[in-house]
């Protein structure tokens, strides 16, 4: 039987180099038997133009030589990798990863289990022959107790090298995985066991159902060190010791095919609708005089959406603005403070050294940035921050009871909306009123109440402004 | 149409305009706001986001989609980066296209999330093994960060290599207008040399193993030749370089900060001009001798003179003596103050 020539492999593999008949693996060794019968299976079921096969690293690294199927090769360990991207992005494709031991256990078992906890739809080939082939004999993660190879010469030692891997039965503690069986192909019986599980992992491709594992125990004379016959006779007996065969999961039959794609808009339909369309670009002023701002406080404060919001009234009178926020661990500790720069060109740097103008809500934001402000230029500092450190010679020092004026209201949050409201009213961002009040209520856009709500508290800090027009600032 | 939007959200912007159709990605700060992009936006379109579980499953994510023939891509940072160097070179040794975006962060090792440009040399001299270029892009502003990202995906397929845009933690966090692009990038034909699962594309292979010496020898040369004809497509900016007395030269945001370096120097009397690869691979190599004839030059930037030393490459085959470029650099996440320049500019000039 196995000697019939299958339409799946090529008539002549002159991809290895040369016209020959012949595979380049070792005699009695296992893998051209399991590349026929799948090569049989991808006949015989009509899906050779449909079959996606990756190529692992390893003896059968070559696979392509023999499968007339599209091929890819894929890096060490990587296969399961590559083919779920395949499987991502090609729905109607059979995908089919063949690996190795060290290959799929070892350098790339964390591929596997993944793609096998997604249920990734592709039918994965497992050739488990305890030993790495290509490189030369080397300890594979299914090496057997006592195994002598190149790298555990004295003998595979479990409490030096630890145990053989069981795969079946590690990827059968998953839920995804539909199918799960172990198979032989160390004589006539069993391969006939494994041309039955490789259709059924393939039929479970052809009807979109989700993840096919079928592991091949399979000899591999030349790295054991033994003759084809004695090989064979060590898959049967020592192998299957610990590498029991038999189905452990089939859920072909409940499992359902995956649905269709939903339509969905085009990319130039969905940011149309998500653009903000009412601003334009920023038009060219040479006359505006930069204005680079710093915003600094804790989490919580609001001291980000207060810079948002200054950029975005800004964008609305046509300016050319950078935000730039404090990020990362230092973000999530507590301090927060960002970077706003309102320009009439093009912006160079938009990161603030020396801010024109500082808002400080915190006592460690105000004595650590307090001293770089710019001469000429202005602090407004939430007046429950005691204001120890002198600024600068020049600058001036707004304190506003931002906070005890929001909590008084009701608003305990909304401090940053007051400080807003003293930017706008101490003339100092070069913006309109105006314009800052409709950036305060784009950013409740979707809380009408609460916009309604920060417009009142806007207005409250304008009038405790106007009827303190000196006590609270200092020079 | 215009968008207020983080860099890192205007790579996602300009990927799906190009047409990506995947994104795969392993989260990092500086960049995870662009897989919380692709998480949101990739599906709302039709197009399909996974997260991956490392960054080495990310860069063959990729490498599976590319050899597909499909528009891919991810993003990091630092560790991340050099997780993916395998990967990139197996993409470029089997000729696959895709979009690799690296908010660069402070290293060596874990560093930090903040803003640094060290992996210039990773990113420029193709960081995995073997003689491979990718194209490698050098956004300066959130505009850019989107059109770069749709030019990355156009030279990326055009030369079939990899292509990376290199930005850093202050260009993915910032905010600016963005102007939306005009429209999709026609999509790429692919049939020839992909992998579809179709019957026109079955006998095609994505491969990079060549065992006979000479054939893999034979492919590295048509990968140079490759190399060579990329090299043709470089690009750069320039500001106020007609008069100036001394050059600034930067990429990215390092760029941003000497161009308001240039305004406080001449501000102050002195000409100052600044050059800007927003190529980095290819190098704008002519353009920047043009520009550098006879003046002083200053190079800006955030990592040990990685960039200086190709800046210096470059300008020592016009015959310019290490001495007369200077740097300027900050590392660890500061950034280079204006007035750090200018001082170093007045240096320069003076010596």
């Amino acid at each position: 039987m196995l000697q019939k020539r299958t339409s799946g492999m090529y008539e002549s593999f002159v991809r290895s180099g040369r016209e020959t008949h012949a595979t380049h693996y070792c005699a009695g060794c296992g893998h051209g038997i399991i590349h026929k019968i799948v090569a049989e299976a991808l006949a015989e079921m009509g899906l050779q133009d449909r079959t996606i096969m990756v190529n692992p690293i390893g003896c059968s690294v070559f696979g392509y030589y023999y499968w007339d199927c599209g091929n890819i090769g894929a890096a060490h360990g990587r296969a399961q990798a590559v083919a779920t991207a395949i499987n991502r992005t090609l729905r109607d494709a059979i995908v089919i990863a063949y690996q190795g031991d060290g290959d799929l256990a070892a350098i790339g078992f964390n591929n596997t289990f993944q793609a096998a906890s997604r249920g990734e739809h592709m039918a994965v080939f497992f050739a488990n022959n305890a030993i790495y082939g290509m490189t030369g004999g080397q300890m594979a993660p299914t090496s057997l107790a006592g195994m002598r190879t190149m790298t555990s010469p004295a003998g595979r030692d479990p409490g030096h090298e630890g145990y053989p891997m069981r795969v079946c039965e590690v990827l059968n503690q998953l839920k995804a995985p539909v199918y799960i069986e172990r198979v032989s192909v160390a004589d006539t019986p069993r391969i006939m066991r494994a041309r039955r599980a490789v259709r059924k992992a393939l039929e479970i491709q052809r009807e979109g159902k989700g993840y096919a594992f079928v592991e091949f125990i399979s000899p591999c004379p030349t790295s054991v060190g033994m003759d084809p016959v004695r090989a064979s006779r060590f898959c049967m007996e020592e192998m299957e010791r610990e590498f029991p065969l038999g189905c452990l999961r089939d859920h072909s039959e409940e499992a359902l095919p995956r649905a269709p794609r939903a339509s969905a808009p085009t990319v130039p339909q969905f940011f149309g609708q998500e653009a903000d369309i009412e601003t334009a670009a920023p038009a060219p002023d040479p006359a505006f005089r930069e204005r680079r701002l710093k915003f600094a406080g804790f989490g919580g404060q609001g001291v980000m959406s207060l810079g948002v919001c200054v950029a975005e009234a800004a964008r609305m009178e046509r300016r050319f603005t950078t935000w730039f926020p404090s990020y990362g661990p230092e973000q999530r500790g507590g301090a927060a403070a960002c970077s706003v720069v309102v320009a009439g060109q093009a912006i160079g740097s938009p990161a603030v050294d020396r801010p024109d103008v500082l808002v400080c809500m915190s006592l460690p934001a105000y004595e650590r940035f307090v001293g770089l402000v710019a001469p000429g230029g202005t602090v407004v500092v939430d007046d429950s921050v005691p204001c120890r450190v002198a600024a600068p010679a020049g600058v001036r020092v707004v304190a506003l009871p931002a906070t005890r004026l929001a909590t008084s209201l009701g608003a305990p949050k909304a401090a940053n909306t007051l400080m807003l409201a003293a930017l706008g009213r101490l003339e100092v961002t070069g913006l309109s009123r105006g314009s800052l009040l409709r950036a305060l209520d784009a950013s409740f856009r979707n809380k009408p109440a609460l916009a309604e709500k920060n417009r009142a508290l806007f207005a409250e800090a304008e009038a405790w402004i106007d009827a303190h027009p000196w006590g609270a600032q200092s020079e | 149409m215009t968008k207020f939007v983080k860099g890192n959200e205007a790579v996602v912007i300009g990927a799906l305009y190009a047409g990506c159709d995947v994104y795969f990605g392993y989260p990092i700060t500086p960049a995870s706001e662009i897989a919380h992009a692709a998480a949101q936006w990739f599906p709302a379109v039709g197009r399909e986001f996974l997260q991956a579980e490392c960054e080495t499953a990310s860069i063959n994510m990729v490498y599976g989609a590319a050899a597909a023939g499909r528009l891919a891509m991810t993003a990091s940072s630092g560790p991340g980066m050099s997780l993916m160097q395998e990967g990139l070179s197996y993409m470029a040794g089997a000729e696959l296209p895709g979009v690799v975006v690296d908010i660069m962060r402070s290293g060596p090792g874990l560093g930090n999330v903040f803003p640094e440009q060290s992996d210039y040399n990773q990113a420029v001299k193709g960081g995995g093994h073997g003689n491979y270029r990718c194209v490698v892009l050098a956004p300066a502003s959130v505009q850019e960060m989107c059109d770069l990202t749709v030019k990355a995906f156009s030279m990326s397929f055009a030369y079939r290599t990899p292509a990376l845009l290199l930005a850093d933690g202050l260009l993915g966090q910032m905010m600016e207008t963005l102007r939306l692009p005009e429209g999709e990038l026609p999509r790429p034909e692919t049939r020839t040399w992909a992998v579809e699962g179709t019957a026109e594309t079955r006998r095609n292979l994505i491969t990079s193993i060549f065992l006979d010496v000479q054939t893999q020898e034979a492919h590295n040369l048509r990968l140079q030749a490759k190399y060579a004809v990329m090299e043709r497509e470089s690009y750069c900016e320039t500001y106020q370089c007609e008069d100036a007395e001394v050059l600034l030269v930067g990429y990215g945001i390092s760029s941003r900060i000497a161009r308001t370096a240039v305004e406080a120097l001449r501000a102050g009397g002195v000409r100052a001009g600044l050059f800007r690869p927003v190529s980095l691979s290819p190098f704008p190599a002519e353009a920047l001798c043009a520009c550098a004839a006879g003046r002083r030059v200053l190079v800006v930037e955030h990592s040990v003179g990685q960039f200086r030393d190709d800046v210096l490459f470059h300008l020592a085959r016009e015959g310019r003596r290490y001495q007369e470029v200077g740097l300027v650099n900050r590392l660890g996440g500061i950034i280079v103050t204006v007035g750090e320049v200018v001082e170093a500019a007045r240096r320069v000039l003076g010596s």
